[in-house]
């Protein structure tokens, strides 16, 4: 369970965060949704203790994040862009990190497999293109048994077969209990699999609650144009 | 990349080594044209391969922050490695020619290993201020930029400030000044340091006698070699504080 009170944070002047509360159960798949620039990888990162907050505290598990760092062993993250070091291999890649936790037995092959992937374990990876980029930083993220699992953007770059391998692997992370949190642009996505939905406006949580609660709050049929309405009713 | 570099790091010392000795075909000799060659380019290339290696592992970086692993151990584990990897490169470079001309039987074994202690503190020190000018600096050019105007400054600038305000107030008494400006700059610290063991501290006049007075004695030896230390010490301590609060 995640637990975030009063979170703030600026970047120079830039006012990202303006008093975030919020708090997560554990279980199920949640959907942090907002326009560019409305805090959500901001958020992310917080949540990991990449990005230090000005003011404001989250608690994982009861524990504070802030000034730790063991309990990012319960965390899988999926960063937004794939920023790999281009001189390594894939597999050297994979082994590198798979050392850097050495506790939690690492299921790599299966996730290999299921993206097909064992073609590109011997190149490097700045000869990889976009997408197979996203598939080992995929691998990369799902190949621990963590009880939360962050996702930015997961869906960037993916062919049709693997998007759908992505969402089937979602689902099946979910029935294992785990706490899945996924940002995503893709709205039929985010409708297919999201359990709950946050919306981040400005900074602020605009909404927070299901798709359905979604669509009677806005008075609109479909999720898209639930969406669509806050927008158009924010930024007319 | 990082390894290959100090091998090529490795080898041009290497080569220095054993052509200076050619050249000289004496050992103090060659250690006085070392120490200028030391004290300039040290510093240079402490510099540009502290800010480079930030640089270019950034993106394994951001990968190591989202895993469990803290933080200050990922930044010094990096600061570390390059400083130790160049040091090694200077010392084994430098040492192996020596050691095959016969170092161990000479007196100028204490020159030469002062020159190679002076020559690490050298380049733990750049290293670590060029680690402080990356993590301040997203911007690449701004940090290559800043980077290479520390070390000019250190190296070449700092030195004729300092001759000036001696010439300017060369009617005030200066010993204490000039002592403590030695002291301020790591480059300077370190060549006076050489000159004064190799007793060629005539050729500094006056104050090479001032000088030596001081950094002659036991007391002047341990106080620069703490304050080579404190320069270490002291940009390693910032490096942590600022890892702490920055944002990825």
């Amino acid at each position: 369970m995640i637990i975030i009170d009063k979170l703030y944070k600026k970047f120079d002047k830039n006012e990202v965060l303006k008093g975030i509360n919020l708090e997560i159960k554990s279980g199920g798949i949640i959907a942090v949704l907002g326009p560019n620039g409305s805090g959500k990888t901001t958020l992310i990162k917080s949540i990991l203790g990449m990005v230090i907050p000005n003011s404001g505290s989250i608690a994982l598990n009861g524990m504070p994040v802030k000034n730790n760092w063991k309990y990012r062993n319960d965390i899988d993250y999926l960063p937004q862009i794939a920023n790999f070091p281009g001189n390594l291999k894939v597999k050297e890649l994979i082994n590198m990190i798979k050392d850097l936790r050495t506790e939690k037995k690492a299921d790599d092959q299966h996730l290999i497999e299921l993206f097909k992937l064992e073609p590109f374990l011997d190149k490097k990876l700045s000869n990889l293109s976009g997408g197979t980029k996203q598939k080992v930083n995929l691998v990369l993220t799902f190949m621990f048994d963590s009880p939360l699992v962050i996702l930015d953007e997961p869906t960037s770059g993916l062919d049709p077969i693997s998007h759908l391998r992505l969402k089937e692997l979602i689902k099946v992370e979910k029935e294992k209990g785990k706490t899945i949190l996924i940002t995503s642009h893709i709205m039929s996505f985010v409708e297919e699999i999201a359990d709950e939905i946050v919306f981040l406006l400005e900074g602020k949580i605009y909404f927070k609650g299901s798709i359905d609660q979604l669509k009677i709050k806005t008075l609109q049929p479909d999720f898209e144009h639930a969406i669509a309405s806050i927008l158009t009713s924010n930024y007319a | 990349m990082r390894s290959r570099w100090s091998y090529v790091y490795f080898l041009f010392y290497l080569l220095l080594g054993t052509v200076l000795l050619f050249l000289n075909n004496d050992l103090s000799k060659a250690v006085i044209t070392l120490m200028n060659v030391i004290i300039i380019l040290v510093p240079l290339i402490g510099t540009i391969f502290g800010v480079m290696y930030y640089y270019s592992s950034r993106e394994f970086t951001e990968l190591l922050l989202a895993q469990p692993v803290k933080r200050s151990s990922i930044f010094l584990g990096q600061y570390f490695g390059v400083a130790l990897s160049l040091s090694m490169s200077l010392i084994i470079g430098l040492g192996l020619p020596f050691v095959f001309y016969g170092i161990f039987k000479s007196g100028a074994i204490w020159d030469f290993s002062l020159l190679l202690i002076t020559g690490t503190f050298l380049t733990l020190i750049f290293t670590a201020l060029a680690f402080i000018i990356a993590l301040a600096n997203e911007n690449k050019i701004k940090g290559f930029g800043y980077a290479i105007l520390l070390w000019l400054f250190m190296a070449v600038i700092y030195d004729g400030l300092f001759l000036m305000s001696l010439i300017y107030f060369e009617n005030y008494p200066l010993d204490k000044f000039s002592l403590i400006a030695t002291m301020l700059n790591p480059v300077d610290l370190s060549r006076v340091l050489i000159l004064l063991k190799l007793d060629i501290s005539a050729l500094l006049g006056y104050t090479g006698a001032v000088f030596q007075k001081f950094f002659g004695t036991n007391l002047g030896l341990v106080i620069s070699t703490v304050m080579l230390a404190l320069w270490v010490a002291i940009p390693i301590g910032i490096i942590y504080k600022m890892v702490k609060r920055k944002d990825f």
